[in-house]
């Protein structure tokens, strides 16, 4: 009798020792530098989390972080950014900083001459040419999604055995960053030509890792490859791990408690703010806490094709409704939206300054003017109460809380919009049909680059086909994008761009940016050597990271 | 009897040909499909969605598609993962050890607990023990599974810093790594499953004890402990295995939420992941796969009623 009545009691003690525990006040910690002045020790494995599973292993061919975070560490590239200055590109197989011509129509670039495959055999121009032929030229029958990022490239010709040339057909302002792109693995020319399939179910590059197993849907493991090239300035070998283990673990929860428990050490792509504050009570003294800017952002992307948005002052009236800066300020306690930005990275090297960005319609700090505005656009267009369904993914991070965010803020101005969430294939297969009237679209990128954050705005039946879900065919637009795209003065080409987003977002209206994202990374504070970026794919090659001895 | 046997083993044929019909049919009814999945969020031309369609052949007609699925079947061959590129034999190869020690250690657990107290329970009817098991077995079938692994992981995490591994370690190569990965999950499965086999079992063990031949035993003098055991209980076990062979073929693939809480890498998951990643050949198998763990399960379940009731013949 009196067990049983003990038993439910101290189960409900337990739990509620554990609610306890989670009503405490968060503490952060700060994160060791990268630099840090600490003498980086080698050895010891690192344990990561990756919350998807990798489809193919080829990364010329697949487009989803879930590749780069276990495989970029058995690959190299030609160029990769600085780990410990993610804004700089620095030579990777590459000896030095590309030459470029003086009517800036070929790029050459002089390759390491020490750089082996884990097979052993040395790399020379030919698997560089090989790769980016694949990359630039796929056969038939072979995939390469970023193909359309290097339409400015004619040929690539290997000059001699370790020089490749780049043959531009136009001068290129965003061609020398793009070769830094962390998709472009280096592969061996003899395994493409023995079957051009090989990458996809087979590891085998320059990179400082060897692949040690997978099993399927669980893990990843590397570990080091003795014969790396790479060095740090001190002349130690990198990498300095032994070994990894990238875990796959595609629950958020489960994944906060991998790191809770001690089973893994960081997650590269990013928490919530109420999950990095969990992880912080929970681990006070063992935290540490990295957070960026993201390149992601979400879109409003009315559906020109349909009535009444193919009326510019319907499409302004939706963006003129909402209050961007409360909601970021409102949004980033809870989720992973925080800045107020345009269609550049707010703060990023093609950003507009607060000044010009809030006379665009819908970023204005009088959110009262704004709306009042919006009321008198709908009124004039004739839709006063204007209703429709709002499409978007059942993603609930951050994708739910920014669309309750819209639907409410629209609901102030009298329109009623119906949140139509659909699976991540339902709402694609929506958006690629054109079968919606207002949808929630987002795009996340690797660097600021306006060629890569403006893809989503050519005419949609030309360069912007199957990007471009607003469905919109502008050939003024088209021409300021290309315009800007050729422009190699960077002074220059942020005024360019200034214009594209007056035009895009206040003008016409077609889409806009609502929030962009805020990365928020915390790990075991006995990793050290990474550093966050604006985004969740470069600086994957662990290359410089180790784990401290506690 | 044979002749019931091999009856029942054809009859499966074309069940599972109706399966395979039914879930071809109806994910191709579904809207979306891998290519714009695996592209999603990226600026990808419509050109190279196109042709990764046609590699994957999506852009066939749904017939020529059929009649390409059936052909490979008829060979044995259930295809590759449209995500992985990896015959849909190895995707699932590596989930199904996990997925039947969790439903194993599951039933065993759930049996256990099951069929003791619902004797109990049946026994001592309406008595301060029947109420505090029936108690029990509610809170059992009022809370999901899921929540119990949570508010498991979550107490074990607070009181002590432990979790559950979070990798899978097979059985014969670490027992006891093993065992510490499903232990928690069994049990909150576990639980679920024996409150629903414990309400089974009392109210059929009651229902037995009221029988004339379980008077005629207690009226011969044997001991009560033998008149539950030997008599009643063996006669009450029939539909208790019913419902406790059936969860264990429902544990085999139904434990989705479950293995995300533990991140377990089980069957579940897989056919979740696929679903959502409309990954046809994969899907397809999967299904009808778990179908015909439930038809031989379903078979099994009829020929242990022969051994449990010597009344019951098939001819």
């Amino acid at each position: 009798m009196l067990r049983s009545r003990i038993a439910p009691v101290i189960a409900l003690a337990l739990v509620l020792a554990a609610c306890t525990q989670a009503a405490k006040p968060p503490t952060t910690t700060v994160a060791p530098s990268v630099a840090g002045g600490e003498k980086p020790v080698s050895g010891g494995t690192l344990t990561f989390i990756v919350n998807a599973e990798p489809p193919s292993f080829d990364g010329h061919r697949e487009t989803t972080f879930a590749l780069l975070h276990p495989i970029a560490p058995h690959y190299s590239l030609l160029y990769k950014f600085d780990p410990n200055d993610l804004t700089k590109v620095i030579p990777d197989v590459a000896a030095e900083q590309p030459a470029v011509s003086a009517d800036k129509m070929t790029v050459t670039v002089k390759l390491r001459q020490d750089v082996k495959f884990h097979d052993g055999t040395g790399m020379t121009s030919e698997d560089i040419k090989a790769t980016y032929d694949k990359i630039i030229f796929p056969p038939t029958g072979v995939l390469s999604p970023r193909a359309g990022a290097y339409a400015v490239v004619s040929a690539v010709n290997a000059t001699d055995k370790y020089t490749v040339d780049f043959k531009l057909k136009y001068p290129s302002a965003s061609f020398l960053t793009n070769l830094a792109s962390p998709w472009n693995f280096i592969y061996s020319a003899a395994k493409l030509k023995a079957d051009i399939h090989f990458y996809e179910k087979n590891i085998m590059g320059t990179g400082p890792f060897l692949y040690d197993g997978n099993t399927k849907g669980q893990d990843w493991k590397g570990k080091k490859n003795p014969d790396y090239f790479g060095k740090d300035k001190d002349g130690t070998k990198l990498p300095y791990l032994d070994a990894y283990k990238a875990l796959i673990i595609t629950d958020a929860n489960a994944g906060v408690t991998a790191i809770r428990s001690k089973q893994a050490m960081i997650e590269f792509r990013g928490f919530t703010p109420s999950q990095r504050d969990d992880l912080s009570r929970s681990l006070p003294n063992d935290l540490a806490i990295q957070e960026a800017p993201w390149i992601c952002v979400n879109y409003v992307v009315p559906n020109t094709t349909k009535k009444p948005f193919d009326d510019p002052r319907v499409r302004r009236a939706l963006t003129l409704a909402v209050d961007r800066w409360g909601g970021g300020e409102a949004l980033s306690k809870t989720t992973i939206v925080k800045d107020v930005g345009g269609l550049m990275r707010p703060k990023g090297p093609f950003a507009e300054s607060d000044t010009d960005l809030v006379k665009i319609a819908g970023f204005g700090k009088d959110a009262k003017a704004n709306k009042d505005a919006a009321k008198k656009l709908l009124a004039d267009a004739g839709v006063p109460n204007l209703s429709f369904k709002f499409l978007n993914r059942n993603i609930q991070t951050p994708y739910e809380p920014v669309a309750v965010y819209l639907i409410d803020q629209w609901k102030q101005v009298g329109i009623t919009a119906t949140h139509d969430v659909k699976e991540t294939s339902a709402y694609q297969a929506d958006l690629r049909a054109g079968t919606f009237e207002v949808a929630l679209d987002f795009n996340c990128d690797f660097l600021d680059e306006p060629d890569l954050q403006l893809a989503k705005f050519w005419s949609a039946s030309k360069a912007g086909k199957g990007l471009n879900f607003a469905y919109y065919d502008d050939t003024k637009l088209d021409g300021m994008i290309d315009a800007q795209s050729r422009e190699t003065d960077p002074a220059k080409r942020v005024k360019l761009v200034g214009d594209i987003e007056r035009y895009a977002m206040d003008e016409m209206a077609y889409q806009y940016p609502v929030l962009w994202w805020y990365r928020i990374i915390p790990y075991l504070s006995v990793v050290r050597g990474w550093k966050i970026g604006s985004n969740h794919y470069t600086n994957q090659d662990l290359t410089t990271v180790w784990v401290a001895k506690k | 009897m044979r002749r019931y046997i091999v009856g029942r083993l054809l009859l499966m044929i074309p069940t599972l040909i109706g399966v395979a019909i039914l879930t071809f049919v109806i994910m191709r009814a579904v809207p979306g499909d891998i290519v714009a999945l695996r592209y999603a969020g990226s600026s990808v031309p419509q050109d190279i969605i196109d042709q990764e369609r046609h590699i994957l052949g999506l852009d066939k007609p749904m017939w020529a598609q059929f009649v390409d699925w059936m052909t490979s079947i008829s060979h044995l061959d259930l295809g590759q993962s449209l995500w992985t590129g990896h015959s849909v034999v190895d995707e699932v190869q590596v989930r199904m050890p996990l997925s039947i020690e969790l439903a194993i250690l599951a039933t065993l657990f759930a049996v256990a607990l099951a069929i003791p107290l619902g004797v109990v329970a049946a026994v001592k009817q309406d008595t301060w023990v029947d109420y505090a098991i029936r108690v029990f077995s509610i809170g059992g079938l009022a809370m999901p599974s899921f929540w119990i692994g949570i508010m498991m992981v979550l107490v074990t995490l607070t009181l002590w810093g432990w979790a559950p591994p979070v990798v899978f370690t097979p059985l014969f190569e670490d027992p006891v790594a093993n065992l510490a990965g499903l232990i928690l999950p069994a049990i909150a499965v576990g639980y679920r499953y024996s409150a629903v086999s414990m309400r089974m079992t009392r109210s059929t063990v009651l229902e037995v004890l009221r029988e004339d031949y379980v008077r005629t035993a207690r009226a011969k003098g044997l001991r009560e402990t033998l008149v539950v055991v030997r008599h009643a209980l063996r006669n009450a076990l029939l539909p208790v295995v019913t419902v406790v062979s059936l969860e264990f073929a429902f544990l085999i693939g139904g434990l989705v939420v479950t293995e995300q809480v533990f991140n377990l890498n089980g069957i579940g998951k897989l056919l979740v992941d696929a679903v959502a990643h409309r990954d046809y050949p994969l899907i397809q198998a999967l299904v009808l796969l778990l179908a015909a763990v439930f038809v031989i399960v379903n078979f099994v379940v009829d020929m242990i009623y022969v051994v449990l009731d010597p009344r019951i013949r098939y001819a």
